[in-house]
């Protein structure tokens, strides 16, 4: 399956999709919102067209335009076309008939889009019978029968690679892997050979190394059985690895369209070229380049983990769970030591552990010199000022009934005694130091954006000036260019401050954006450590190895170079 | 009732339009918006019965006679008693009105007590957790899971075996209606208590170094509390049914210290095999009307605090069905999610 | 009747039973701890309600006092044992419920075992004979409610919902009366049976009590006919209000369901909409749905007592009137705990049920 075959160049090919001047808009509280306005783009067959774009950008609802699968709150217009039907105009019987047989759809999240009391077969199965057996000629076509559709989800999970299918087609979807769930949406998909896939953010619920995997597959099907696939996604590496030609989207327009290498190449519309500026690209902009040994070694030790062990008691006779077993590592002041692995792979209770939120079970665990292992609250509450966190979901990690102001203020509050007025001063001293204006504090917290948020949470966790700075995914929810601009910001705040920080992420590109020494976690153990260019450029253990050529680079001449090292490293 | 805002409301709006029944109303929509002011119509009347009854009703409670001589038994309605009398001699119409008053009374008894107690044992509960909270828990559950109408024939038995005077007889029925609540607001705030502990706002202020006490009061209490004005209107509904039912099986008020719907209805039941059918239909009638505004105000209120159930005016309808909220705004729409640059 | 705030099992903090038990292979184990989770549960509302009904006073001054003269009351307490310390007796009752030994009532001097099987049996008549219509009507409703949802049907439906909700079952109960049995006669006014259809019932070998099954049993089909036409509007008042809390309960998780990413997957797929609401988001919100139908149980044996006592239907309910009008506490103490242990009972299946509908649990 190596050698592509070049369905394209089969002189002119046909168009599986055609989208023209396409309107959504929908009904809210607050009025009528343009999500889509006049899209027009077009899919041929065998082609990968790729939709990027941010939040708000209106990718998801053109995607599921094209399945007609918008809720009553929305009016449409304009012209969706597969095989000569207009998709927003058919009535809900043709809809129905349209798909799964000609148009099929993969889901963001697999394990939601697997219906957990029934069994994965009688799923795909439950979309043949929906159908009248292909080829039988308009009404004349009889239903698929039973033993005839089990056949087929068998066939189907096959082709996704789905081992043994013949017993796993009555497995229930929990007794699948994540990865193994997304294949099994596709073979749903797949079960009535429809020449078009609508693939809506399939991998980023997914961890890299199985993302790349599921984009392995999404490639095989174009070039095994010429499906025409349109992925909807934000990730510009998935994009770079996957597409045939991109469409760029934002704030419900086509901005730009390109095939993929002249799009990366010469990005011609300004939106675009900030875009692609803001996505972290492995191997460039590393915290660590040049380093030849690791830094800030002459500073306190501020966190010391000695075969650290962190187990959660099991239920009800289900056993324990060993989320972090024999590690060790340290921190010292002013470095940022990067802590990266996939899901899964105990980088947050090591972070949360180290912040007194959950329990260190065994080894040995200082933190500014207390140990942790058997800590109690009281004792460590002191300590507590000289340790700021910054949480993941930053919609979630302010209380809805406080302003910015107040919750800025808290740890101010809760360890110094300032007058009212000191204590706005610093506030506003405060907000101004993360780029926001000092006048937010009196805002509420659902009143300002993701990334004005997640300032916002880093102001509170620098109001001590803390010694340690905890930062679990602190962008993991932003949109690209929010991220770009709350990494440069912690860039030149930690720079200025010169706290020693803990950047924990499932972003190796990230990582090594920020990070001066990096630690690699894979299933509870720290599998290798080191410099961050080094770990990223030469890494040494085998794990360490195939996360780092999992990753897709959004650059479509580089990303080729680096599946072929992927497939040889699977295949050694 | 309700002092907790709504946490969507803006904050620089006059103090008016944050009152929560008052933007409820402006809030809604179509059927909603009918639901809602027939609900509040409906429980206007009833607190207006409620608080005016001495000068509403035609005769007092337990009165029998005027001054024109005793009233006729199981008279049909008249010109004097509009909706007839009782076989005692008790004017319907004036035991219906004073009736409001007896339910007004219970439940403000009845749900004051729960709400202070449920509240305080399911914060501390969901909080604290340990052992306490596994044996109110148990109890609770037990309680919870046991016929609500049997518990407070028991509570009753216990405070005043049986026998009642007014205020004997209000309080009884509002602390045995009390003893069914308390469980369901338990579970509800200590579920909620335990869900916010899990926030990563309440994970902040513990990595703050703030104490148990400040995050209970600051941060738990006042997230874990939103939801009790729409209990509250759900549970007063259902002390009114509770307390009916307590009458009915003649455990509730006698009739000449107040009078009570559900002990008339008891009454009616043989009245109705003779075709008397004015001294069931109208107490049954209030306790229905009384127990629908109530009901109305509350899902009105439990729709619209929820954006997902809140039905959306639509300007331009080209797809079938008129009004449909079938999902929130997909993701996508959200447009001030997208950051704008540098505020 | 009450107890229908509308709070989803997670709100509640019910015992979801998934959450319960991540990780598979727990079922053995899960149900083996839910059943002998019954009886603390049986044990705390046999305690709470011995002490409370003890705290103000013994049975027999309840009973009879004011009625017989001070010594004779006195006798008579010292006789059945009631001014031993409370802990004694606690425990002695404990002793007794734990051999079915309920003592023998006051007011009419039977055992309380005895007058529970004989009125029990008209009790689950009633209580089955709602819960039928309660299925039949409440459940379809519920889809058509959801499937339609925020549309004309759907609005009717909730009215009725609500009103159901709002109307005591004694209040239905009457109306039904009036207009059935008074205004059309139609059917009888109350009771089981007619007086004859009793008698002959009364006769047979070894009765079951339920009178229908009675009735075929002994093949007579004038009283099985008289006996089904008694049970039409206790079952109609009681089962038409626990349609509507079935039709809420199923529309408010269909709801739930409907928006998941697995019935728009299945939408994708070209099932029908018809499919989907019946299948595949139905199967899926049956677990809170019969979770919190365990729970409807209570609700169901609270309406029971108020029906019974409407349509003089003579089960527990109806006795549990009479003995309450008699301030005859030990019978009621009787009935109440058979209550209890009824609906923990009830409870467990359900929650076995409930977890053998979930693969999650299964495998």
């Amino acid at each position: 399956m190596s050698e592509q075959l070049d369905v394209r160049s089969s002189a002119p090919a046909e168009t599986v999709l055609d989208i023209d001047d396409l309107e959504v808009s929908f009904a809210t509280d607050t009025g009528e919102v343009r999500a889509v306005r006049g899209v027009s783009l077009d899919v041929r067959a065998g082609e990968v067209v790729a939709v990027v774009g941010e939040s708000g950008s209106g990718k998801t609802v053109t995607a599921k335009t094209i399945l007609g699968l918008l809720p009553e709150t929305a009016t449409s217009s304009g012209a969706v076309v597969i095989k000569g039907q207009n998709v927003v105009a058919l009535t809900p019987a043709k809809l129905r008939e349209l798909r799964g047989r000609d148009v099929a759809m993969v889901f963001q999240e697999p394990s939601t889009a697997l219906n957990p009391v029934f069994t994965v077969g009688w799923q795909i199965m439950e979309g043949l019978r929906a159908h009248r057996a292909r080829g039988g000629g308009g009404k004349g076509g009889r239903r698929v029968g039973r033993k005839e559709a089990r056949e087929r989800a068998v066939e189907a999970l096959r082709k996704v690679g789905i081992p043994d299918p013949e017993k796993r087609v009555d497995y229930y979807p929990h007794q699948f892997s994540g990865g193994q769930k997304q294949r099994v949406v596709i073979a749903a998909a797949l079960a009535l050979d429809p020449e078009l896939i609508v693939a809506d953010e399939p991998t980023t619920a997914l961890d890299v190394t199985v993302q790349a995997e599921i984009l392995e597959l999404l490639r095989d099907l174009r070039d095994l059985y010429g499906t025409s696939i349109v992925l909807i996604t934000h990730n510009m590496g998935v994009v770079a690895d996957l597409a045939d030609r991109v469409v760029v989207m934002y704030q419900g327009e086509v901005v730009e369209e390109a095939p993929v290498r002249t799009l990366f190449a010469e990005p011609r519309d300004d939106y675009t070229r900030r875009l692609l500026a803001a996505v972290p690209h492995l191997g460039r902009d590393s915290a660590s380049e040049g380093a030849t040994e690791r830094l800030h070694q002459g500073g306190e030790v501020l966190v010391e983990a000695k075969e650290l062990e962190i187990v959660y008691p099991g239920r009800l006779g289900s056993p324990a769970f060993r989320a972090v077993d024999g590690v060790s590592f340290t921190v010292s002041a002013g470095e940022v030591f990067g802590l990266v692995g996939e899901s899964g792979s105990g980088k947050t209770t090591i972070g949360r552990a180290i912040a007194g939120l959950n329990r260190a079970t065994g080894g040995s665990l200082s933190v500014l010199g207390h140990e942790m292992v058997g800590f109690s609250e009281r004792a460590f509450r002191p300590l507590r000022k000289d340790i700021g966190f910054v949480f993941q979901d930053p919609a979630a990690s302010f209380n809805p009934q406080l302003t910015i102001g107040e919750c800025v203020a808290e740890p101010l509050v809760v360890h110094l005694d300032l007058e009212p007025a000191q204590l706005r001063r610093r506030v506003g001293e405060l907000l101004e130091s993360v780029q926001l204006p000092a006048s937010y504090a009196s805002r509420y917290p659902h009143e300002l954006s993701g990334g004005q948020r997640q300032r916002a949470s880093l102001a509170r966790a620098l109001a001590l000036e803390p010694r340690l700075l905890i930062a679990d995914e602190p962008t993991s929810a932003l949109d690209v260019s929010v991220q770009a601009k709350v990494l440069e910001l912690f860039r030149e705040i930690q720079a200025e401050l010169g706290f020693a920080a803990l950047f924990i992420s499932h972003d190796l590109a990230v990582v090594d954006q920020l990070s001066h020494w990096v630690g690699v976690l894979y299933k509870g153990r720290l599998v290798e450590q080191g410099i961050g260019s080094r770990v990223m450029n030469a890494p040494q253990d085998e794990y360490t190895k195939r996360l780092i050529a999992s990753l897709p680079v959004p650059d479509p001449v580089e990303q080729a170079e680096r599946r072929k090292a992927h497939r040889a490293l699977l295949g050694g | 009732m309700a002092t907790q805002a709504v946490p969507q409301l803006e904050r620089r709006e006059p103090l008016w339009t944050r009152i929560p029944v008052l933007t409820h109303v402006r809030m809604s929509v179509g059927v909603q918006r009918v639901m809602l002011v027939v609900g509040l119509s409906l429980t206007g009347i009833f607190l207006v019965l409620a608080v005016f009854a001495p000068l509403m009703a035609p005769f007092g409670y337990s009165q029998i006679a005027d001054a024109s001589g005793g009233f006729p038994t199981q008279d049909p309605p008249s010109a004097k008693h509009l909706w007839g009398t009782t076989v005692g001699g008790f004017d319907v119409f004036s035991r219906v009105v004073w009736g409001a008053q007896t339910a007004v009374l219970v439940i403000v008894v009845a749900v004051a007590l729960s709400i202070f107690a449920g509240v305080a044992l399911g914060l501390a509960s969901g909080y604290i957790g340990g052992w306490l909270d596994r044996i109110l828990v148990v109890i609770a559950d037990a309680v919870y899971a046991f016929p609500s109408l049997l518990v407070a024939i028991v509570m009753s038995i216990v405070i005043s075996h049986g026998q009642s005077s007014l205020w004997g007889g209000i309080f009884a029925a509002a602390i045995s209606i009390t003893v069914v609540f308390i469980p369901q607001y338990f579970r509800v705030v200590r579920a909620e208590a335990i869900r916010l502990k899990a926030e990563p706002f309440v994970e902040s202020a513990k990595v703050i170094g703030a104490s148990s006490w400040r995050i209970m009061a600051r941060h738990i209490f006042r997230n874990a509390t939103r939801s009790i004005p729409l209990i509250f209107t759900l549970n007063a509904s259902e002390a009114i049914l509770t307390l009916a039912g307590l009458g009915f099986l003649g455990f509730g008020i006698e009739p000449t210290s107040a009078s009570e719907w559900g002990f008339d209805l008891n009454k009616a039941i043989s009245d109705v095999t003779a075709g008397i059918w004015w001294t069931g239909v109208f107490p049954g009638l209030a306790i229905v009307l009384t127990v629908l505004g109530l009901t109305l105000v509350g899902e009105s209120m439990n729709d619209l605090s929820d954006a997902k159930l809140r039905a959306r005016g639509r300007k331009r309808t080209t797809t079938a069905g008129a009004k449909g909220a079938r999902t929130a705004a997909p993701q996508g729409v959200s447009s001030p999610e997208s950051e704008g640059g540098k505020a | 009747m009450t107890a229908l705030t509308e709070t989803p099992p997670e709100a509640a903090g019910l015992p979801t039973p998934t959450a319960k038990r991540k990780g598979g292979g727990g079922l053995a184990t899960y149900l083996v701890i839910r059943f002998l989770l019954i009886f603390p549960t049986i044990l705390i509302l046999v305690t709470l309600v011995f002490f409370l009904m003890r705290i103000t006073g013994d049975p027999i001054t309840a009973a009879l006092g004011g009625r017989l003269p001070a010594d004779q009351l006195e006798i008579r307490i010292h006789e059945a044992g009631y001014d031993r310390p409370l802990l004694v007796q606690y425990f002695e009752y404990l002793g007794q419920v734990f051999t079915g030994n309920f003592g023998r009532t006051i007011s009419d001097n039977r055992a309380v075992t005895e007058m529970l099987t004989t009125f029990g049996t008209a009790t689950l008549e009633l209580a089955i004979n709602a819960l039928i219509v309660a299925f039949i009507v409440g459940i379809p409703l519920g889809m058509i409610a959801a499937h339609r949802r925020d549309k004309g049907t759907d609005a009717g439906l909730r009215v009725f919902a609500i009103l159901s909700y709002a109307t005591p079952v004694f209040f239905a109960g009457l109306l039904l009366k009036l207009v059935f049995s008074v205004w059309l006669a139609w059917l009888p006014v109350d009771g089981r049976a007619s007086t004859s259809t009793e008698l002959s019932l009364g006769s047979l070998a070894a009765p079951t009590g339920v009178y229908w099954l009675d009735a075929l049993r002994s093949g007579n089909l004038t009283a099985f006919w008289d006996v089904e036409r008694h049970a039409v509007l206790p079952a109609l008042a009681l089962g038409l209000l626990t349609a509507g809390v079935f039709l809420r309960l199923v529309r408010t998780n269909l709801i739930g369901t409907l928006g998941k990413d697995y019935v728009e997957a299945g939408r994708s797929r070209g099932v029908s909409e018809f499919r989907l609401v019946t299948k595949h988001a139905y199967k899926p919100a049956l677990i809170p749905i019969i979770t919190i139908m365990g729970l409807q149980i209570a609700l169901l044996l609270g309406g029971a007592v108020l029906t019974e006592t409407t349509f003089e239907w003579k089960g527990l309910g109806f006795q549990l009137a009479q003995y309450l009008t008699a301030r005859d506490f030990v019978a009621v103490q009787g009935i109440v705990v058979l209550l209890a242990v009824i609906v923990a009972v009830t409870n467990f299946i359900v929650d076995v049920v409930a977890a053998l509908i979930d693969p999650r649990v299964r495998y």
